[in-house]
């Protein structure tokens, strides 16, 4: 009897967990919801953060998510399609992937520091395009690995048909493989981009912050992640006010980016 | 020609994580140079950090407590975290019924896509005082970070741990099925040792993340530069220093930050590497 009851006690355990962690993700989502809206008004929109508002905040923080992903996409994408399509899974395109992978896991903060030695110390001051530079380096890795993974799933026979045409070798990657893949890799692009531009840590001590609004990059940049840090700790209720106001709004970003890249991809698989 | 520039532009770009990788290491080494030309090896194990008032050029500067912070805060992290993180992905793979799985698993991938800057301030107004009812101390302190650390690291833990589980063939479970061995058997003795790799691989990936994360952590350390005696003392980590300090430091003290942060930065490659190349490796589709 007595393995029958520790069957018992592990499943309930285990079961146990999956609440914990979903009661987590509740708990989170229903303070921020109800600290969010209460200190959320119209006028939040619409004034900078100097008057007290997020609107430049906003601007600059999807300026910087949006050019940076200009940049990554495509030489995430290339690399993908180089690993995939050209390597030949040579001993090189193994080196290739698994640097990706181990550059994909480093700490933020640190390529926070390593973009404030190359873009911030020789110019005197922080700047819009190092932020860009940070979050740009945060994000290749996760869009060739991706693009890797998604064409690897596109079957062989289409580019043997293409090959079959006549097509050359990149028109074929490009025409018939990588758009056989389109919508795993929009979905790849959807969810990198939800996470850069939730990154704080690389913000720092790159772009910084503005408290107005600004499209300079080559100076201070207003960033909404590093205003939520500098807010929270603030003792005024005004400031922890629009902390709690600015992070609603950036989860509920983060979020609904993200379950929009999932609901793409909801019947493939 | 457009065939040759587009290969050409591939390759290009698929070499640039290599550039990277190694720029990072040489800037952070070229920066921290001063740093560890002054301390060596000593920095690792020495509690002092004092700057000079006056000269910038002289102080001195040791890592111990950032260093022993963010072992502890991982420590600690990694021990609420595992068994959860394995309950959970237990949970999606052997117990929950077809149409929980779904739900619950994007629940906890959703756990994952907030960013922990959020996890740092819904740390700092509603868990530190939880744990300063709780546990005593100021709120802030290595348990709350270590706790805050944890939630976020499990959706990640458990995600990969599942992925593995559920590799393991039907048949090697229905067997022991079969021979009358209860769900929880099959659990220990056929689904965790075929899927082992994949488990200690997970673990160690959290361990990576959990050592490099910032926000989160600084909110709720405490931020102070000194050895906790309790679990629940405040102290610090280096992604913390790194993000309250490194811009106001200069000369030296700058470059033992970088050093800091080459420290950090080996430490957490050197895991990621381990995790993915000895336990996961995957074979080229």
């Amino acid at each position: 009897m007595n393995r029958l009851l520790l069957n018992k006690i592990i499943l309930v355990l285990s079961t146990l967990s999956a609440v914990i962690g979903i009661s987590f993700l509740f708990w989170i989502l229903a303070t921020l919801t109800y600290k969010g809206v209460s200190s959320l008004h119209i006028s939040t929109f619409t004034n900078d953060l100097v008057e007290g508002g997020i609107r430049n905040l906003l601007v600059g923080q999807f300026t910087m998510a949006t050019i940076a992903s200009v940049i990554a996409i495509p030489i995430g994408m290339f690399a993908g399609i180089w690993l995939r399509e050209y390597s030949n899974n040579s001993k090189l395109a193994s080196v290739i992937r698994n640097l990706s992978d181990v550059m994909m896991s480093a700490p933020s903060i640190v390529i926070g520091v390593f973009v404030y030695a190359i873009f911030v110390a020789p110019f005197g001051s922080y700047n819009g395009f190092a932020g860009i530079i940070a979050l740009t380096i945060m994000m290749i890795p996760i869009i060739i690995s991706t693009t890797d993974n998604m064409l690897a799933l596109v079957p062989k026979e289409l580019r043997e048909a293409g090959i079959a045409l006549g097509g050359s070798k990149h028109k074929i990657i490009m025409q018939i493989v990588v758009k056989a893949a389109k919508v795993g890799i929009t979905t790849g692009i959807l969810l990198s981009f939800a996470r850069i531009i939730g990154e704080t840590a690389p913000l720092l001590f790159t772009s910084a912050n503005n408290q107005f609004f600004t499209m300079d990059l080559t100076g201070q940049f207003p960033s909404l992640t590093v205003s939520i840090y500098n807010l929270a700790t603030y003792p005024d209720e005004a400031s922890r006010e629009l902390a709690w106001a600015a992070s609603f709004v950036l989860t509920a970003i983060v979020l609904i980016i993200n379950l929009t890249g999932r609901y793409m991809t909801r019947n493939k698989k | 020609m457009g065939g040759k520039l587009f290969k050409n532009f591939s390759f290009f770009s698929a070499t640039i994580s290599f550039f990277i990788l190694i720029g990072i290491f040489s800037i952070l080494f070229t920066y921290a140079q001063d740093s560890i030309r002054e301390f060596g090896f000593d920095f690792l194990g020495s509690e002092v950090w004092e700057a000079d008032e006056d000269d910038e050029e002289i102080g001195i500067f040791g890592g111990f407590i950032p260093i022993i912070g963010t072992l502890l805060s991982t420590l600690i992290a990694m021990a609420i975290a595992t068994p959860l993180a394995m309950g959970i992905a237990i949970f999606l793979t052997e117990i929950a019924h077809k149409t929980l799985v779904k739900p619950v698993s994007i629940a906890i991938e959703l756990l994952a896509a907030i960013p922990s800057i959020i996890y740092g301030m819904w740390g700092l107004f509603y868990l530190a005082p939880i744990i300063q009812s709780t546990f005593g101390g100021q709120g802030v302190g290595l348990l709350t970070a270590g706790v805050v650390l944890a939630i976020m690291i499990i959706p990640f833990m458990a995600a990969i741990t599942r992925d593995s589980m559920n590799t393991v063939p039907d048949v090697l479970k229905e067997s022991a099925y079969a021979m009358g061995a209860t769900k929880f058997e099959v659990i220990k003795d056929v689904i965790m040792p075929y899927s082992k790799g994949g488990i200690i691989g997970s673990i160690i990936l959290a361990l990576g993340r959990a050592l490099g994360e910032t926000m989160a952590v600084a909110f709720l350390i405490g931020s102070v530069m000194s050895i906790p005696s309790n679990i629940t003392d405040p102290t610090t980590s280096i992604p913390v220093l790194l993000a309250n300090n490194f811009s106001e430091a200069m000369g030296l003290e700058m470059s033992s930050m970088y050093y800091l942060a080459l420290v950090l930065f080996v430490v957490s490659l050197a895991i990621i590497s381990v995790a993915k190349f000895y336990f996961l490796r995957q074979k080229v589709k």
